[in-house]
């Protein structure tokens, strides 16, 4: 039995909220001991001297698209498993929108058999919430919950009729299995690249109003009160919605919300001259709504962070602003581009780590995203400081659609374990 | 006298010194255009290719004759049935476009940005003829040359832009060159043909014709598109006309000596008054379409200069 021993580390405990100088033993694919001594001795473990860098839970990324079945030119599992790894994340929730939708035990059964022969890190479908994600019937929501599922959501989908939606929530609600909901009011949002203000009338772009987020989760909670099924927002992003969101929670609700690595780290103006790698889902918001959201972050009004990695090819995105494809990879670039608010007092790293690892972990259920011995080896030790330009060619994903193409960051990912296992640098 | 671009994408990054240059230039070409002979030798030597993604005959035209008048080979290019429909990536079309080597560039667009992003591919000069609810410098130009010609003066005067303002690039590039040229700018208009976030644009924003066009100097009205007449923005044709059409009464609230201007086509009996748009003595909208040619002349004229300016790239 190989045990590992990473000594001389300042380790990230995000539930106790501290950075510590320490080492960690990993056998067995969990964490064996947590020491406060930096270079304990532990007779025939391999050591691993992180040289002061900093160790914390991996990362859970919810909402991750990956091409198989249907876009695998796109990304594989192959290749968004090693872009995880090199990222420092080692759980992905993949996301049911592949082509035909993950909507069948069968197709359930199709990842989880690719997945684990594919990816190095650990992959944990989602499926979809209605058949197709079209919003008119729910899916075998307890055959997919037995064959693996870990969530339900029809992504950016959004389920128009209520009473559909509503009824899926309840049988939900009786398996006790987890629903994501997009908020947005659909028909508000239709067509919209950016959202509404003065930049995108400047620029001309057909927008969609803050105030629609805000109204779709109105719609999402109320249904949450009436069915008592258990709720996470994929992406909070701006001011309103947030306030919303703080009340619900105030008010008891088993609601729980994420945002994304792009809304807390840019504002619409980055899409500049048009640059269409800039374009995610929901648009990129004002620079008020980025502040409100990094500060409910901060807070624990929104629990989770996630990359909402979303691969496209070149072609879709070299189409004028409003015809070409949303969304961006974020997979590698997002500790690096997270580590920002780091530098700039923002956000300090046991609360980054808490909405990475620790919560979404949490909401799932599962035992990883902790810095105590008997959890799941998944560790990342990164360097916080290291300075480097991001190439989006360097980048392992098949697709390089990141915003962040040529930006100066600061941090790098040196190693990243999954259940005691090193699985970057890959040897 | 500068004049420091490749392209011409917008009124946005234009200095206010440098859109006096492009009108003072403009200026020598509306008399050079009323002369029997209209032969210049600027372009000569020079290839414009008129690309248009979306139907135009005017704006189309007043490019055709400004490049023929300054001696360039003009070519059109009718896209709108042809690539844009096969799916086409703007940078194909840049490359196909590099491939034949054209100096001047006249693009329009139905996508807002459109035209921008064909210019960071493409080696020539690219000219905006409209992209999207973007821009639409070239009227923009003509617009202020007919407003500086009536009135000795583009600056400190009070001007109502009126109708759809969300929808259109022209009260966008106007409101951006007006606004430059420090004039005090209203818009008019129900507040569904109001852009967002137009509270931060330091205009003063009126939902009333009659309030809106008090002592004003230049009506500017815009044409209402007919996709937009009907229940979804406006709940219809004649009572857009009774609230926002102008017309005599309407007029009487503005300066006596006010000028009225739109970017035509027309609606009569929708945006305007057919009398009224027809009033030799308060509508300059047949001035506009002159100064349309000479403004786009001297655009034209003075990219061509920074062309030749520059070392010819890598001529293979």
């Amino acid at each position: 039995m190989t045990k590992t021993l990473i000594t001389r580390a300042q380790l990230i405990d995000p539930e106790a909220g501290t950075i510590q100088d320490g080492a960690v033993l990993m056998a067995e694919g969990v964490i064996q001991t947590v020491f406060e001594d930096p270079s304990p001795n532990v007779p025939g473990a391999e050591i691993v001297d992180a040289g002061e860098a900093y160790l914390a839970p991996g990362i859970v990324d919810i909402g991750v698209k990956v091409g198989e079945p249907g876009e695998r030119h796109k990304e594989s599992f192959k290749t968004a498993g090693l872009a995880a790894a090199s990222g420092g994340v080692t759980t992905i929730v993949t996301r049911p929108d592949t082509t035909p939708a993950t909507d069948t035990p069968e197709a359930m059964e199709f990842i989880r058999r690719r997945a684990n022969q594919a990816a190095p890190v650990n992959v944990l479908p989602m499926a979809a919430l209605t058949k197709g994600r079209e919003g008119r019937e729910m899916t075998e929501i307890g055959f997919m919950l037995d064959a693996g599922a870990i969530a339900f959501t029809d992504c950016d989908s959004v389920v128009t009729d209520t009473k559909v939606l509503a009824r899926a929530m309840g049988y939900a609600r009786s398996l006790g299995a987890l629903v994501m909901g997009h908020p947005q009011e659909p028909i508000l949002s239709k067509g919209a690249s950016a959202t509404s203000g003065k930049f995108a009338t400047l620029r001309g772009l057909p927008a969609v109003s803050a105030m629609a987020e805000r109204m779709g989760l109105d719609r999402d909670l109320a249904l949450v009160e009436m069915t008592g099924a258990r709720y996470h927002a994929d992406q909070i992003t701006t001011a309103q919605a947030v306030a919303v969101l703080a009340r619900a929670k105030g008010e008891g609700l088993d609601v729980s919300a994420g945002t994304s690595m792009h809304h807390l780290t840019l504002n619409e103006m980055d899409v500049a001259d048009y640059r269409t790698f800039f374009k995610v889902k929901p648009p990129l918001r004002t620079e008020e709504d980025r502040q409100a959201v990094v500060e409910a972050v901060r807070s624990g009004v929104i629990d989770v962070i996630g990359s909402f990695h979303t691969p496209q090819d070149e072609e879709s995105k070299r189409l004028p602003f409003e015809e070409a494809a949303s969304g961006a990879v974020g997979l590698e670039t997002m500790l690096p581009v997270l580590l920002r608010l780091y530098h700039s007092g923002e956000l300090e790293l046991p609360v980054l780590f808490k909405a990475l690892s620790l919560n979404p972990a949490k909401r799932l259920g599962l035992a990883c995203g902790r810095m105590s011995a008997g959890a799941p080896a998944d560790l990342v030790l990164f360097d916080a400081d290291k300075p480097f330009v991001l190439d989006r060619f360097a980048l392992q994903s098949k697709s390089k659609n990141t915003p962040f193409d040529g930006a100066r960051l600061q941090g790098k990912v040196l190693q990243t374990f999954v259940a005691g296992k090193g699985v970057h640098p890959s040897s | 006298m500068r004049f420091d671009h490749r392209h011409l994408l917008g009124i946005e990054p234009l200095r206010p010194d440098e859109i006096t240059t492009i009108l003072d230039l403009a200026d020598q070409y509306v008399s050079f255009n009323r002369r029997r002979d209209k032969h210049a030798k600027a372009l000569a030597g020079l290839t414009q290719i008129n690309m248009f993604f979306e139907n135009s005959t005017r704006t189309q035209a007043s490019f055709e004759l400004a490049g023929k008048r300054l001696g360039a080979d003009v070519m059109n290019m009718a896209m709108q049935a042809s690539s844009i429909k096969k799916g086409e990536t703007l940078i194909d079309t840049a490359m196909t476009l590099n491939a034949m080597h054209p100096d001047l560039l006249v693009v329009r667009h139905p996508h807002s940005g459109a035209v921008d992003q064909l210019a960071q591919k493409v080696n020539c000069a690219v000219l905006n003829a409209g992209d999207g609810r973007h821009e639409h410098p070239t009227q923009a130009l003509l617009d202020a040359l007919t407003i500086r010609r009536a009135k000795g003066r583009l600056h400190r005067l009070n001007i109502a832009i009126c109708g759809d303002i969300a929808h259109s690039r022209v009260a966008r590039s106007n409101l951006l060159l007006l606004h430059k040229m420090e004039n005090r700018i209203r818009l008019v208009g129900p507040s569904t043909l109001m852009p967002s976030g137009i509270d931060a644009f330091g205009v003063e924003v009126y939902e009333d014709m009659a309030e809106g066009l008090k002592d004003v100097d230049v009506v500017m009205m815009l044409r209402l598109q007919r996709e937009r007449m009907d229940g979804g923005f406006i709940p219809s044709e004649r009572e857009y006309y009774h609230r926002y059409g102008l017309d005599a009464e309407k007029l009487s609230h503005a300066k006596p000596d006010a000028i009225v201007m739109h970017p035509g086509p027309m609606n009569r009996g929708v945006e305007i008054d057919g009398t009224l748009a027809d009033d030799i003595n308060r509508s300059v909208i047949q001035d506009q379409v002159e100064m349309g040619v000479a403004v786009r002349m001297a655009v034209m004229d003075l990219l061509a200069r920074n062309l030749r300016a520059r070392p010819t790239e890598v001529m293979a």
